[in-house]
């Protein structure tokens, strides 16, 4: 599976990292080499073989239905870069 | 006596009987820091000196009424990667270069409670992603070690917790916590002569420690001695609310327990690690490690982990795959870096192209491609259907064995600026330790012996889930085999005298 | 009756599914201890964990695993004792992660079903494919400035169920009947409130055309619609506009789209991401989730007796139309207010004053049966004051009145105005004299035999006592005398 300079575009707008395009043929050369590297896996034999999904075998444990979080907006908005009264700020989305 | 060549043990005892106060031994500290952080690049934030001196003073008073914790005024590195209240707390990355967190790692929050002193936050490869401590936005750690051929080369700290080994092998804290997604904590250990221990994933609450690959990261301590790591991470481990993954397992009393004897317990040698672009040098001490362990009563078995070669490529798509979701949430929004934008998604696109280095961009873009529709099943899938191959070829092993010994890396630190260009080259050092990552078993790296040319070399045993115990009686047992001269470093001696 | 679309070059049916995200009823978020109250000011009830703050990891609230599976046990559906969450991955201003935590190869609940009931009586089946848990995102806010959108995190981390219906839809009235009776439900069970106007209820609507016989043509989805009509009004217009494009020789794009009640019509979206590349893969913050059976079984001996059950005994139980059992079930409150009066008593006649006065009376004060001024109890006796002759049926309309305004008990009010019927035979006897006297002249018509005048007799006797005579004894006395020449 060869990755062209096209699917690289998609990948980096899927993960929204901008590539300027002096970058997009070297990064496509470097993913590519790491690609040809993970190939060797084909090889393994994985019939019947489920995937691991978590290392301990264990079931997932719960809390409780406690409200334990009190109103922080103060803190948590001091930490944006930009806010806008009690809201957090984005440029305009039209939907 | 110099305060800064004692062990975390050490300390505490002298502590305890008053032969020196937590005031000489801090002091001694910000001092060794003061003359050797600039060139070593250990830290990238340190606490204000004052405030930790104002600390060591109460930790004195405690001392004297007999209040203290186990950790009491005891100097530590914390790496980069737990957030620390009011401590900025970066990963390493630009993204996060200004963050000062509201709230406390739950494994840091164990030390404090403990009375540790925390120095500052160690440096490391950005977000966890490296073996060099050369991917950071804060420019990278230098390993004290030196070439006794070539004293004007570098060598790198390996990563990505390369700023807690450099901090600990060069005496710039006694102890230092780090964490080991693919062997972060065990190859710089390696690479800077100290301990490491990864615990058993879900040992160690993950609950404010910046995440890297969730189902890979684990929390562990990097130190001094064997003894030391057992007292840490029996402090830093237990059960924690806030962390799904985090075993409910009780915690055994490691610092009573890791001189456990060894005689008798099976020790498995996996012969596939002697393949791997393994140096003769390393090889050499593997069998001497061998030997130690014969001596001690151990039996020593040939065993094979078939799938030890799939590790690394396995390792590879599942830790980019898992990161390329975790390090979503990096948006420009609600914290951290923005470059902003007319448009949302060029605010994404910008913030994350700027905000992240170059390493961070290339895995994201590779975990990325891997969950993509159309090669989710050849890639991810794939991995993962792999991973449970070599967590069974584990406990198939285990069933036979006690502990698994094997070199921590294949070679001794590589030259700063070494591998910069080839990813590959620079993924091979983690081969011998990522295979436990995958299967989440506990792994600890013991200093054993030096190469030709003066530097590091480490061995790591590998135990059952949960089985800390055993891995740190073995380790134990090597340590003292090997009396290993941690200090000193050559490079911090010749810095010091000239800088004196 | 089937709903079908003729257009230029035939007939067309359409197929619906709906995608339900039904807000769970918890104190607290699902993966957080954030408040969930509706209407809070912005941002105030937001965690570090629903703001995706770095380290913070999400951990399961066990209350939105127990409402999920109390919601499929209601739905007939099948509970997977081993489900897990995944991670939906895309980037948007209103998803602090960077990705919703979802259910997506193994939901909690699989397949169960829906009996439905049509305005002519037929009632049909509707398949639900699935029901998963999942996290609500925030909400952005378009009209506060020109150039920015303001993001709130309120609701971002909110528990939803989605639930996903079979295409078995085949008109709008299917689709309001299948909304109503999944809210019913929900209601019922009390794991949603189902309030549509505050977002506790949200539908995404599939919709495709085809021709008899046909395989299932491409479908759009109308996303995120608030109320029952909009969700009618919106298949209808979706459904036009694309036998429209078929019949232009054009292709429907599988696509998502808008319904604009205003001008009753759907609109493509601006992508909200493009090509829909999720890339789901297993949370790996959170561990499989296992429910013990003796869990889901114990949930189970705790749910309410729903709708359809209760329709049922209802009619059995009181003897009442299917129609009025219909009526009585529709909201919880309701049957429980009906049961409450109608318990050891004549079930039709407590059905008659539920639906009757009572209704008409709540209707007109706008308020709703919990803050109902005549309780339950007070009806109920008031039934026993009819039953018993006490009052009579006339009579009673005038205490209920006066229970509505004042909240009175019908004794008090009873005893108050003197209500009670007069069964003396001998006070009825001498107003039987007064009014025949009076009218002799309509006595001999009477008698002559123009019959229907006995009602004019009884009226006048009533009218002499001032409606409180017991209609039967004034029947019986009348008769007896006019008879009796």
């Amino acid at each position: 599976m060869s990755l062209t300079p096209e699917i690289t575009k998609h990948i980096a707008k899927l993960a929204r990292i901008e590539l300027s395009p002096d970058e997009i043929e070297p990064i496509c050369h470097t993913l590519n080499n790491i690609l040809g590297w993970f190939e060797q896996i084909a090889e393994v034999c994985t019939d019947n073989i489920s995937p691991m999904v978590s290392t301990e075998i264990d079931s997932l444990h719960m809390r409780e239905d406690l409200v334990t979080e009190k109103n922080q907006r103060e803190s948590l908005l001091a930490a944006a870069p930009q806010t806008s009264g009690p809201f957090y700020t984005v440029p305009r989305v039209v939907e | 006596m110099t305060l800064t060549k004692l062990t975390l043990s050490e300390a505490r005892a002298g502590l305890l009987s008053r032969q020196f106060s937590v005031r000489e031994l801090v002091q001694a500290y910000l001092d060794s820091i003061k003359s050797l952080n600039p060139t070593l690049n250990a830290y990238i934030t340190l606490c204000p000196p004052e405030n930790i001196l104002r600390t060591a003073d109460i930790a004195d008073t405690r001392y004297k009424s007999k209040e203290n914790g186990l950790l009491e005024g005891l100097p530590i590195g914390i790496k980069d990667i737990f957030c620390t209240r009011g401590i900025r707390s970066t990963a390493a990355s630009r993204m996060l270069s200004d963050f000062i967190p509201s709230y406390e790692s739950t494994v840091t929050e164990r030390l404090l409670k403990e009375g540790a002193l925390f120095l500052g936050k160690t440096n490391m490869d950005e977000f966890a992603m490296g073996s060099s401590t050369t991917h950071s936005y804060f420019e990278p750690t230098i390993n004290p070690w030196q070439s006794k051929d070539d004293l004007d080369k570098k060598f790198v700290a390996g990563g990505s917790s390369g700023g807690s080994a450099v901090a600990v092998s060069a005496e710039l804290a006694i102890a230092a916590i780090g964490s080991d997604t693919g062997g972060s904590i065990r190859q710089p250990a390696s690479y800077c002569g100290i301990v490491g221990l990864k615990p058993t994933y879900g040992r160690c609450s993950r609950f404010g420690m910046i995440a890297y690959a969730s189902s890979l990261d684990q929390a562990g301590p990097m130190t001094r001695s064997v003894a030391d790591a057992a007292l840490m991470l029996e402090i830093m481990a237990g059960e924690d609310p806030r962390d799904s993954t985090c075993s409910t397992r009780s915690v055994p009393r490691f610092s009573n327990s890791y001189e456990k004897s060894v005689k008798g317990l099976r020790v498995g040698i996996p012969r596939e690690y002697r393949n791997e672009g393994i140096s003769s040098e390393v090889n050499a001490l593997w069998n001497k490690g061998i030997e130690w362990l014969k001596d001690e009563g151990c039996e020593i078995v040939d065993i094979s982990l078939p799938h030890t070669r799939y590790g690394l490529p396995c390792y590879y798509i599942i830790a980019p795959a898992e990161a390329s979701s975790n390090l979503a949430r990096y948006d420009g929004i609600r914290f951290g870096f923005r470059q902003d934008a007319p448009i949302l998604d060029e605010l994404y696109e910008k913030t994350r192209a700027e905000g992240f280095g170059a390493e961070v961009r290339r895995r994201i873009l590779i975990g990325t491609y891997v969950l993509s529709a159309g090669y989710y099943d050849a890639y991810y899938l794939k991995a993962q259907k792999v991973r449970t191959l070599i967590r069974q070829d584990f406990e198939d092993a285990f069933k036979n064995v006690d502990v698994i010994l094997t070199p921590t890396a294949p070679t001794a630190a590589f030259e700063l600026g070494s591998h910069n260009d080839d990813p590959i080259q620079m993924y091979l050092n983690d081969i011998f330790t990522v295979p436990a990552s995958l299967a989440g078993v506990p792994a600890l790296s013991v200093p054993a012996g030096l190469d030709q040319s003066g530097l590091p070399l480490g061995m790591q045993i590998i135990g059952r889930h949960f089985d800390e115990e055993t891995v740190l009686s073995v380790g134990s047992v090597l340590e003292k085999a090997a009396s290993f001269p941690y200090c000193p470093p050559p490079l911090c001696t010749m810095y010091r005298r000239v800088s004196t | 009756m089937t709903y079908i679309i003729e257009g230029k070059t035939g007939s067309w049916e359409i197929v619906v599914g709906l995608e339900v995200h039904a807000q769970v009823i918890s104190d607290s978020k699902l993966f957080s201890g954030s408040p969930t109250t509706f209407g809070a000011e912005p941002n105030t009830q937001v965690s570090l964990i629903d703001a995706a703050f770095p380290g913070m990891l999400p951990v399961l609230n066990r209350a939105c695993v127990a409402q999920a599976i109390r919601t499929g046990l209601g739905l007939n559906a099948q509970i997977n004792l081993q489900s897990r969450f995944d991670r939906k991955n895309y980037f948007y201003a209103d998803l602090p992660q960077g990705y919703q935590i979802s259910q997506f190869e193994h939901p909690i609940v699989g397949k169960g079903c829906i009996t439905i009931e049509l305005a002519d009586g037929q009632t049909r089946e509707i398949g639900i494919t699935r029901l998963h848990l999942e996290q609500d995102a925030g909400k952005l806010l378009h009209d506060q400035d020109p150039s920015l959108s303001f993001v709130d995190l309120n609701r971002a981390g909110i528990a939803l169920m989605e639930i996903v219906s079979e295409p078995d839809i085949r008109s709008p009235e299917e689709a309001g009947a299948y909304l109503r009776k999944l809210r019913q439900i929900l209601r019922y069970l009390g794991t949603c409130d189902g309030n549509m106007e505050e977002g506790s209820l949200r539908a995404d609507v599939n919709v495709s055309v085809r021709k008899a016989g046909e395989a299932f043509r491409t479908r759009c989805e109308i996303k995120n619609v608030n109320s029952i009509r909009f969700v009618m009004q919106a298949i209808e217009a979706e459904a036009l506009r694309q036998v429209d494009v078929w019949e232009n020789g054009q292709t429907v794009e599988q696509e998502t789209r808008l319904f604009d009640p205003s001008r009753g019509e759907t609109r493509a979206m601006r992508s909200k991401e493009d090509a829909h590349d999720y890339r789901y893969f297993p949370d790996p913050d959170l561990l499989p989730l296992v429910l013990e059976r003796e869990w889901v079984d114990a949930l189970k001996a705790t749910l309410p007796e729903l709708p359809d059950a209760k329709r049922s005994r209802f009619q059995a139980e009181y003897g009442i139309t299917s129609y009025d059992a219909g009526v009585l079930v529709a909201e919880q409150a309701v049957a429980d207010y009906y049961e409450t009066v109608a318990r050891e008593r004549d079930g039709k006649l407590a059905t008659a004053w539920v639906t009757g006065d009572l209704f008409a009376a709540l209707n007109k004060t706008g308020s709703t049966i919990e803050d109902s001024p005549v309780k339950a109890e007070m009806l109920g006796r008031m039934l026993d004051l009819i039953t018993d002759g006490t009052i009579n049926g006339k009579i009673a309309k005038e205490v209920f009145e006066v229970m509505f305004e004042t909240g009175d008990s019908p004794d008090t009010i009873i005893e108050h105005k003197g209500l009670r019927q007069v069964t003396d035979t001998g006070v009825i006897e001498t107003a039987i004299t007064t009014v025949l006297e009076k009218h002799a002249d309509k006595v001999e018509e009477y008698r002559n035999g123009k019959e229907k005048l006995f009602g004019f007799f009884v009226g006048q006797v009533m009218k002499e006592t001032q409606g409180k005579a017991n209609p039967a004894l004034v029947n019986d006395a009348l008769k007896a005398r006019l008879n009796n020449s």
